[in-house]
């Protein structure tokens, strides 16, 4: 006979060093397991879409950068691509380049983040954390050199990028691509067959194919659970239709499955690099385009694959400077749909394993 | 490449199945019936060669006469996008959620319900997601500041 305990309800959060941003769980358990979940939202609600309404339309790039804020550079370039649809406005070709080059940098950053804060909560307590932070760092000094920003880049315009590219900028990230590699094999050799890793993450937070999908989960969330499924290469914008990359999946969807997704992807973002690197012509980076643009009445939509999946916007202009409405498709939001099914069942220490594994941003979900 | 199917001919099949629930389609986007719109959406997900198993975004406009509630649906097996549009009235907007058929629409016909405050029949937790439950009116609405 089970012996069942006191129902006792848990509050994880919202300022918890493992939820990463200021997330609150409602934890019920029965002894360690955890029977009964309530996400709750809202503790970093700035309103961005109210606000966007009240900008021009180049005015509302910085907010873009307070959405994924670990992941700018493509949510800079998601509004930028919704806007260039609905204004019909072309970017030079150097701009579609710089924009790729930048975009790929800036996935390895948000994954070495994501994989970091996820080995963090796995017990490995710091060490990988701050290896990590170290080439995260080389990537944030390339970016310093762009633009002048550590975070929170604001590099994207509508019809290019703000600025060209500094002479020592090329250079430094021939030098950088390499070294990334090898680091990234290094830390194969330290975790893959880590056998406490192996032990906490391998099946562990299962999300079925299916559930997946039908939840709108995206990025590696959705790749862990092995659908082939990534906008670059299923509806490519900007050039990524010129460069030869795979796109990695899992198997079963779980914790492991999730964290292997995150580490290919930095080995393909480096190989589009490369080559990026390699075909960039030279040439303007930003078309001409009014300081007060009034895009014709209508709406648009647009979507890049950001670091935590699909990030979309969705434009309505009534012809004015400003846009009547700016609807952001949050990735994280989406994949915490299933969030309560993966952890009820689990313990304690898994739950914070399973929210971990998705590597949600909350300035995302709660925007 | 993601095609999006040429919406005035997805229309004529709905209207097939379905007479009534068009009211407009043009190349780009349909407009349902708000009251029909569970049976189109159950029609787009099971049709065979539509197939749309993905429901990316919801987004709900205020034209100050009527709400516009906008869905983008995405077939992962055929990769193509179709939009699907509906309204309903300022004075106690309410349409059928969508969540029985993709979980994907819970978290945002809630945020939908808390910011634009239209309310959606049959979901299974209709209440504020990002602002507290004691908060007064609904933001994104046009007249609200």
């Amino acid at each position: 006979m089970r012996l069942r305990t006191e129902p006792f309800v848990l509050n994880i959060g919202p300022v918890h060093p493992s939820t990463h941003g200021v997330f609150r769980m409602r934890a019920t358990l029965d002894g360690e397991v955890v029977v009964d979940l309530e996400p709750v939202f809202g503790y970093l609600h700035r309103g961005i879409e109210k606000l966007a309404e009240e900008r021009t339309y180049g005015g509302v790039i910085p907010l873009t950068d307070r959405l994924d804020y670990v992941a700018s550079v493509t949510n800079n370039l998601g509004y930028v691509l919704a806007v260039e649809k609905l204004a019909g406005i072309s970017v030079p070709e150097r701009a579609e380049y710089i924009r790729v080059i930048t975009s790929e940098m800036q996935r390895i950053a948000a994954h070495l983040v994501s994989v970091g804060s996820f080995l963090n909560d796995a017990g490995a307590y710091f060490t990988p954390f701050l290896y990590m932070y170290r080439e995260r760092e080389n990537i944030v000094d390339l970016f310093d050199m762009v633009c002048g920003q550590r975070l929170l880049y604001s590099y994207m315009r509508i019809g290019g990028v703000s600025q060209d590219l500094p002479d020592e900028f090329l250079p430094a990230l021939r030098k950088f691509i390499p070294r990334m590699r090898s680091r990234i094999d290094e830390y194969d050799w330290l975790l893959k067959e880590n056998e406490i890793l192996l032990a906490r993450a391998k099946g562990v937070g299962v999300l079925p194919r299916e559930t997946a999908i039908n939840i709108g989960a995206s990025g590696p969330v959705l790749r862990g659970s092995g659908v082939k499924w990534d906008l670059r290469k299923a509806d490519p914008y900007s050039v990524y239709d010129r460069f030869e990359f795979d796109i990695p999946t899992g198997e079963i969807g779980d914790c492991y499955d999730r964290y292997r997704v995150r580490i290919e992807e930095m080995r393909q973002s480096l190989r589009i690099i490369e080559q990026a690197v390699k075909q960039i012509p030279p040439g303007e980076v930003r078309s001409e385009v009014p300081h007060l643009l009034r895009p014709p009445a209508g709406e648009a939509y647009a979507h890049v694959e950001g670091a935590t999946g699909e990030v979309g916007f969705h434009v309505v202009s009534d012809g004015s400077i400003a846009p009547y409405r700016c609807h952001i498709r949050a990735p994280s939001l989406m994949n915490l749909t299933a969030l309560k099914d993966m952890i009820v069942g689990w313990k304690v220490q898994d739950l914070i394993l399973i929210f971990g594994s998705f590597a949600i941003t909350m300035g995302e979900v709660d925007r | 490449m993601t095609t999006s199917l040429l919406a005035s001919e997805v229309a004529k099949q709905i209207s097939e199945r379905l007479p009534g629930a068009v009211v407009e389609a043009s190349d780009t986007a349909i407009l349902v019936v708000g009251s029909s719109l569970l049976d189109v959406a159950t029609f787009l997900k099971d049709t065979a060669g539509l197939d749309f198993d993905y429901l990316t975004t919801i987004t709900a406009v205020d034209y100050y006469q009527y709400f516009e509630v906008i869905y983008l649906f995405v077939s992962m097996e055929h990769n193509h996008n179709l939009f699907v549009k509906t309204r309903c009235p300022r004075e106690n907007p309410s349409l059928p959620s969508l969540v029985s058929l993709w979980r994907s629409a819970d978290h945002q016909e809630r945020e939908i319900y808390d910011l634009m405050g239209i309310t959606f029949e049959g979901h299974p937790n209709m209440k504020r997601i990002v602002l507290w439950p004691e908060f007064q009116g609904h933001p994104l609405r046009k007249d609200y500041l």
